[in-house]
């Protein structure tokens, strides 16, 4: 692990692995809109942050002058050899145009809303299974032992993978959205080589038990005539997952942490469900989980801002959520905020693919929970603990179920 | 009146046929799609507005 030093001013030296930053970002953010508003710090390697809507939206939707090459920020910053455009480590996160588009054309229709939808009756069965066995305790987990839980059956049933390799889904995720901190290249290989092996198995064991899933269809498919090469597929399979779990599983845990909090809102949800997609949308927009990353392609100068080549970009999507000039009363939650244009999915040609399965997994979790436990707070606010680095939202959610 | 959806600025991001699934649909690739010729009356356009305003990457137009 780096030995962090502690971040004094966060418009010259930001950190998002920062405890101050991990515990409460939303104060840095303000304060940055407010003076700066791109920041940047010499870490990483050298990395800037926009902290308006404004800029984020530029970053977002320019592929000509940011490659999404990379997009999990690291000391261990790839070079052009390590990780040549324009397919990436895991495709289309990873790719930049035009090979982007047929990438990312590939797997949207098995995350179109059709067949999204049928999933409902299921996700729905997984969340009162896991209701069923946190049963009438006064203390539940909200985090490790339910909105933990919910994402993987899905991903690991639409990859055709072993569901109960959940444990080893959150090692592999893990390893690489939590290895920021890492600089040492043995133990970085060493990480990746124990990933690609695991998905490496599951590939062959499709290869040669084939059958209807997301993994057989990746295999067969075609591009330009011919079938994906391993890395191809390999990296989709891993994007799938990896952007499929955290994210989701973060959004569920914010909003359950939120209700805890609000017996308002709470009370509003359970006596009007109608208002629950509204709702859903409101918790997205404040508590978006995501922040993406950028490289710069070249020497260029972004608002003033003299961005050198292969300088990191973090994507702070949740700041431009919380931005006061693109929402109104943009820092206060307001469960049926009518007008709602949040960007917790992203902006531009990179738009989470797996946002309707989000969205799905969001809502039914939501619903079922508070069905179960129309009333509940949190058992000790000071054991809450956030998950650090691009993928924020709460681990250790412990709620006092109230009668 | 009458709803578009720009196809060029439209990424899938869901909210229109969420707001209003009347007016508009999907694509194979989770893409809005408007639903029939577009043309609004006074409630539809209420709906229409709604969904304009809820679109992230302002890829929907109401047009006179």
């Amino acid at each position: 692990m780096t030995d962090r030093p502690i971040v004094e001013d966060f418009a010259t030296d930001f950190d998002h692995l920062d405890p101050q930053w991990v515990n409460d970002p939303y104060p840095i953010w303000e304060d940055l809109r407010g003076r700066c508003p791109v920041a940047h710090t010499e870490r990483f390697g050298g990395a800037w942050f926009p902290a308006t809507h404004e800029g984020v939206s530029a970053v977002a939707k320019d592929s000509d002058h940011f490659t999404s090459r990379a997009v999990i920020l690291s000391y261990n910053r790839p070079t052009d050899e390590d990780l040549p455009a324009p397919i990436g480590l895991a495709p289309p996160i990873t790719s930049d145009p035009p090979f982007h588009v047929d990438a990312r054309r590939l797997i949207l229709p098995a995350f179109a809303p059709g067949p999204i939808n049928a999933l409902e009756p299921q996700i729905r069965e997984l969340c009162n299974r896991l209701l069923d066995k946190l049963g009438d305790h006064e203390i539940i987990n909200a985090g490790d032992e339910y909105a933990q839980f919910i994402p993987p059956g899905v991903i690991a049933q639409m990859l055709g993978f072993p569901p109960e390799d959940e444990n080893i889904f959150r090692d592999i995720i893990h390893n690489i959205i939590g290895s920021a901190d890492l600089e040492d290249p043995a133990e970085i290989e060493r990480l990746q080589n124990q990933t690609e092996a695991y998905f490496d198995k599951q590939i062959q064991d499709h290869i040669d038990n084939p059958r209807d899933d997301l993994t057989t269809y990746l295999l067969n498919v075609e591009l330009g005539g011919q079938k994906l090469q391993h890395d191809h597929v390999r990296g989709t399979i891993i994007l799938i997952l990896v952007a499929g779990i955290d994210t989701t599983w973060s959004a569920i845990g914010a909003s359950l942490w939120h209700l805890a909090q609000n017996p308002d809102d709470l009370a509003r949800l359970v006596n009007e469900p109608e208002l629950m997609p509204v709702a859903i949308e409101e918790f997205l927009r404040f508590y978006a989980p995501v922040t993406m990353g950028r490289m710069v392609k070249d020497d260029f100068d972004f608002n003033g801002c003299p961005m050198k080549k292969d300088d990191w970009v973090l994507l702070g999507f949740p700041a431009a959520n919380r931005d006061p000039a693109a929402f109104k009363d943009a820092d206060k939650f307001i469960i049926d905020r009518e007008e709602n244009r949040h960007v917790a999915f992203g902006l531009g040609i990179h738009r989470c693919a797996g946002s309707n399965l989000a969205r799905l997994e969001l809502l039914v979790a939501i619903e079922e929970f508070i069905k179960r436990y129309p009333k509940f707070e949190l058992a000790d606010p000071g054991v809450v603990t956030w998950a650090p680095g691009q993928v924020r939202g709460p681990r250790n959610l412990p709620v006092k179920v109230l009668k | 009146m009458k709803v578009t959806i720009d196809a060029e600025l439209c990424q899938g991001q869901g909210r229109c046929f969420a707001i209003a699934p009347d007016l508009f649909g999907f694509d194979d690739l989770g893409n809005g799609i408007v639903i029939g010729d577009g043309v609004l009356n006074e409630s539809s356009l209420k709906h229409a507005q709604l969904a304009q305003a809820n679109c992230p990457e302002h890829a929907i137009f109401i047009e006179e």
